[in-house]
């Protein structure tokens, strides 16, 4: 199976945790004319990783490293989930099942239904798995 | 050329204790005479020119402070007329009024020639592009070595401080060999070519970096070497010495002090008595030929320790070690000495953290509490917060480990803490408030 086109580049920035900094991001991710199709921010004590799904990550990548700031590549994975009860259990029960651990997760709901994003210790692992239980994962050709 | 005065450069040990045994003597002679300064402090210290009968009776004459310039603001200890003097220079007063120094031509002949032999020492001379960096004007930093470097035949590019994209334009256009800076300078400079997609190693002719003006370490002189793919060197001057006045040589196993023109100690700052070589205590130095302001036993509060033995580059003149802090800029955390050098020292030594560091003391309650601001370097940069809390306790455990102090820690993003053109100024101390 083709697991590469399920792989989806998201691009993770580090943070200090004070006002303007997000602004600052989105500002300059604006500027180049960059959706964001979704994104989390995780904090700790002072400081924070913000993540996201972007149209176009290359060009976000290079415009935020031009602008300072520390950023990197995260490949990710974004499962379909049905938009009612239950939708959420299936999906984990899949991974948790197969021994794969969730190391981070955030969810939207968009044109294409409910979608959780999932960074997992097992990529390729997962993606089988995932698409051997029937659920349907989106091919990075959906955000990039 | 590999000695610029091979006679003073290479005279035995015992023929050089008896030149500045006679410097000495002579200059002890002329101040009693001439300056009612040093005669009432000679006085004070009832000691008179006849005490003097060797080298060590030095320890006899009365200490120097930074405050006896401040205390006679403007020139009022100069021990010569307005009318020989052909320089001045003032320091830059971070820590307190600022002083002047005053210079007679053969007080700047000496110096260019202390700055002729270093740079000799490294290999440095007629064919070589110098491009001086340190700041030209009152600042002694940039004149002194323009000078320095003319002496020896060099080509100098007077670029002074700031403009960085423009030094490295001219520094790839010209073919600059050396630069000389504070190590803060060069390592801006590093960064701002990166950005310019400059490689200082590959794209320039730069191989030496003269470097001082501000306290730096070993490590950070390997990670200079490393990174821009050039020698570090030290060197080392105050003002009141004239200015940045001795180097390294090419053996990088400390800075020669070149015993004709000066006379250097090494005390305890607290009990004043001399120390053996190789302990480390506060530097003090006798300038044995300065005409316009001699000073005598001057307290400069920077501790290092004395290597007297003869270096393996043949020179036989004592070498002091690095710099390890500054008597007067010594913190005292919950009564511990913690030095910035020791942070500095500690930080290099953890790869996933930037060179550059602000350190902030306060007082919460009765307790001092030190933050130390880290940058997080590019390549450890990780996606996982549990990585990043991992780098900050590690940071926060190293520093804890060679301080012996507990230290927080915080993580910010690179760039973000302020780089210094001159003199860095890391840390804050709100105590003092």
């Amino acid at each position: 199976m083709d697991t590469k086109k399920f792989v989806i580049r998201q691009i993770s920035i580090f943070s200090e945790n004070r006002p303007g900094r997000l602004a600052a991001i989105a500002h300059a991710l604006g500027e180049e004319n960059i959706n964001i199709l979704a994104f989390s921010i995780a904090e700790a004590n002072g400081f924070g990783v913000v993540r996201a799904l972007v149209d176009h990550p290359e060009k976000a990548h290079d415009k935020l490293v031009k602008l300072g700031f520390n950023t990197a590549f995260t490949d990710v994975i974004a499962v379909k989930m049905r938009d009612q009860p239950g939708g959420l259990y299936e999906v984990a029960k899949i991974l948790g099942d197969s021994g794969i651990n969730i190391e981070y997760s955030y969810a939207y709901s968009g044109k294409e239904g409910a979608v959780l994003i999932l960074r997992v210790d097992l990529v390729e692992d997962a993606i089988k798995k995932i698409k051997n239980s029937g659920a349907t994962l989106l091919e990075n050709s959906v955000f990039h | 050329m590999r000695l610029w005065d091979p006679r003073i450069e290479e005279m035995p040990k015992e023929d050089l204790q008896k030149m500045q045994y006679r410097l000495l003597k002579s200059l002890v002679y002329r101040l009693y005479s001439f300056s009612s300064f040093y005669h009432d402090r000679m006085k004070e210290q009832n000691v008179h020119p006849d005490d003097i009968q060797e080298l060590s009776d030095v320890r006899k004459l009365p200490f120097m402070f930074k405050r006896d310039l401040r205390d006679n603001y403007p020139d009022r200890i100069f021990t010569a007329p307005q009318e020989d003097l052909v320089r001045y220079h003032v320091s830059s007063g971070t820590t307190g009024k600022p002083t002047v120094v005053g210079y007679t031509q053969n007080d700047l002949n000496y110096w260019s020639e202390s700055l002729a032999r270093g740079l000799t020492s490294i290999g440095l001379g007629r064919g070589d592009i110098i491009q001086v960096s340190y700041g030209y004007g009152l600042f002694t930093g940039g004149l002194g070595m323009h000078y320095g470097a003319e002496r020896i035949g060099a080509t100098v590019l007077p670029t002074s401080v700031g403009n960085t994209e423009r030094q490295i334009e001219l520094m790839q256009d010209l073919g600059a060999t050396a630069i000389a800076c504070t190590p803060s300078y060069l390592l801006h400079i590093g960064e701002v070519a990166e950005k310019m997609g400059v490689s200082i190693k590959k794209d320039t002719n730069l191989r030496a970096g003269i470097l001082g003006a501000e306290p730096w370490t070993e490590k950070m002189r390997l990670r200079i070497e490393d990174w821009l793919g050039i020698k570090a060197y030290d060197i080392y001057g105050t003002s009141e010495l004239s200015g940045p006045m001795f180097t390294d040589c090419a053996e990088q196993k400390g800075v020669h002090i070149w015993s004709d023109l000066a006379l250097v100690e090494i005390i305890d700052p607290k009990t004043e008595e001399p120390l053996e070589p190789g302990e480390k205590g506060e530097l003090t130095i006798t300038m044995l030929q300065k005409e316009a302001l001699p000073m005598i036993r001057y307290r400069i509060g920077d501790i290092t320790s004395l290597e007297e033995g003869i270096c393996s580059c043949g020179r036989t003149h004592p070498r002091i070690q690095r710099i390890q802090g500054r008597v007067d800029d010594m913190l005292i955390i919950r009564g511990i000495n913690v030095f910035p050098s020791q942070i500095e020292h500690a930080l290099m030594g953890i790869p996933e953290v930037g060179q550059h560091f602000q350190i902030i003391v306060e007082r919460k309650g009765a307790l001092d509490d030190m933050l130390v601001r880290v940058e997080v370097a590019k390549e450890a940069f990780s996606d996982k917060i549990n990585d990043l809390m991992q780098i900050r306790s590690n940071v926060e455990h190293k520093l804890r480990n060679s301080l012996n102090v507990n230290v927080n820690v915080e993580l910010v993003e690179p760039g973000s803490l302020p780089r210094f053109e001159g003199k860095s100024k890391k840390v804050i101390d709100k105590r003092s408030m």
